[in-house]
């Protein structure tokens, strides 16, 4: 019996029932950028960033069900010159300031922006005013930084089984928010143990104390281009999401 | 021997790193010399532009209306136009007061802040009007190309350099693109 297979630019890839596009070739080899996806989650196709073109149609490739006989393009200059303008928009909708950010040289954000080569914002900035919320012993929330990917949200409900965070607002009055009372971090349960005060891919959650554990120079993505780490670090295929 | 290339710098809301960056170039600032003069710069002290300048590198944001004006006349003369460094790029570290209101930051700086004595706010003909918020230079005029980095790198500036005044089309690589 012959093996399913799709073809990511003209490339036939195997994949098994069940795997989206993202998780057939990440298995393969092939990255395809992302920022929203992490193969520990489920997925949520918010970024944008993973679009390809599957049989001519845009598509998320972190939600989109693999099957038989696409024709995926992935890698093409139209492709990534639409990832670089949403990453562009990333930049212009938060206030992405890397030379004041520990996170600069960790940061899935920038190094999206490295691995697409974006030198500019193109577009207007908006500097909008967000809360930073430093009450947590252990956590710092710096909501300039955030990108809306929700990783946090399905770390803290699905993971730690804690529900702290959830986005509010709508658009561009979209915010990160705090499930307590008060609405402040220092008022839940969450603790600098938890899967999410350390799944965020920028620096809008971070654990305090560790700034500058890493020299700059010798981050993450100063050693390793945004696609090595990813195809070295995520695993392809949540088992239990297709159970 | 073919026509050097005029060169012109300017510093707007910045720290003067971009310009030191430019220095740290090194001996190949000698290469430099060989295909390129400088007009303005604060490195020349020459306070306009002349009539022809082929490269403006502009290293700062836009934080008041000196800035502006000093942005617009410089685009005026320049025929490539280049915004170097983070603060040029997208605000940078003075950009952080951008979601502080100007009254509150004068109020902290002026009148209220720890240690201030005899409490005033400037106020003389000569000090230019600051903006509300401080403002990346794309903004204002049209940008032909972005050194990102805080600064950028000398490695940075000289790929760049080098390869417009070889004719080439400047390109960063990767390891050349950093925002810190």
């Amino acid at each position: 019996m012959t093996k399913p297979f799709l073809q990511i630019d003209g490339k036939p890839i195997p994949y098994t029932a069940g795997q989206t596009i993202m998780e057939a070739a990440t298995a393969a080899g092939i990255y395809i950028p992302h920022l929203c996806h992490n193969p520990e989650f489920e997925p949520h196709g918010s970024c944008k960033l993973c679009t390809v073109k599957v049989n001519g149609r845009n598509c998320s490739a972190c939600t989109f069900p693999a099957a038989d006989g696409q024709d995926v393009l992935n890698d093409t200059a139209e492709l990534n010159e639409l990832r670089r303008t949403v990453t562009q928009l990333l930049f212009v909708e938060g206030n992405h300031l890397c030379p004041s950010c520990e996170k600069s040289g960790n940061c899935q954000l920038q190094a999206a922006a490295y691995f697409l080569g974006m030198v500019d914002a193109h577009f207007p900035f908006f500097y909008p005013a967000r809360e930073l919320d430093g009450s947590h012993p252990d956590i710092l929330l710096d909501r300039d930084r955030c990108i809306f990917c929700e990783l946090c949200v399905r770390a803290s409900r699905d993971v730690d089984g804690k529900n702290v965070f959830a986005i509010g607002g709508r658009g561009i009055d979209s915010r990160l928010i705090v499930n307590s009372p008060s609405g402040k971090l220092a008022d839940t349960p969450i603790a600098a143990t938890d899967k999410a005060a350390r799944v965020c891919p920028v620096g809008a959650i971070l654990v305090k104390r560790r700034g500058f554990e890493v020299p700059i120079g010798e981050r993450l993505y100063d050693r390793h281009t945004l696609a090595e780490e990813s195809l070295e670090r995520e695993e392809p295929i949540v088992e239990s999401r297709h159970d | 021997m073919t026509e050097k290339l005029t060169a012109a710098t300017t510093s707007l809301a910045g720290c003067f790193g971009c310009h030191m960056s430019l220095l740290d170039i090194d001996e190949r600032l000698l290469a430099l010399a060989e295909v390129a003069s400088f007009d303005r710069s604060p490195l020349t002290d020459i306070k306009h532009c002349g009539d022809k300048v082929d490269l403006g590198l502009v290293e700062g944001g836009l934080c008041n209306a000196e800035n502006v004006h000093t942005l617009r006349e410089f685009r005026k003369h320049c025929r490539i136009l280049v915004a170097v460094g983070a603060c040029a790029i997208n605000g940078g570290v003075p950009a952080l007061r951008n979601h502080i209101a100007l009254e509150e930051c004068l109020d902290e700086s002026y009148l209220n802040g720890i240690g201030i004595e005899n409490p005033q706010i400037p106020n003389d003909i000569e000090l230019p009007l600051l903006l509300n918020k401080v403002h990346p230079i794309h903004e204002v005029v049209k940008v032909d190309y972005f050194l990102p980095g805080c600064p950028p790198s000398a490695d940075t500036i000289w790929k760049f350099l080098s390869d417009l005044a070889a004719g080439r089309e400047p390109s960063l690589p990767r390891e050349l693109i950093h925002y810190d």
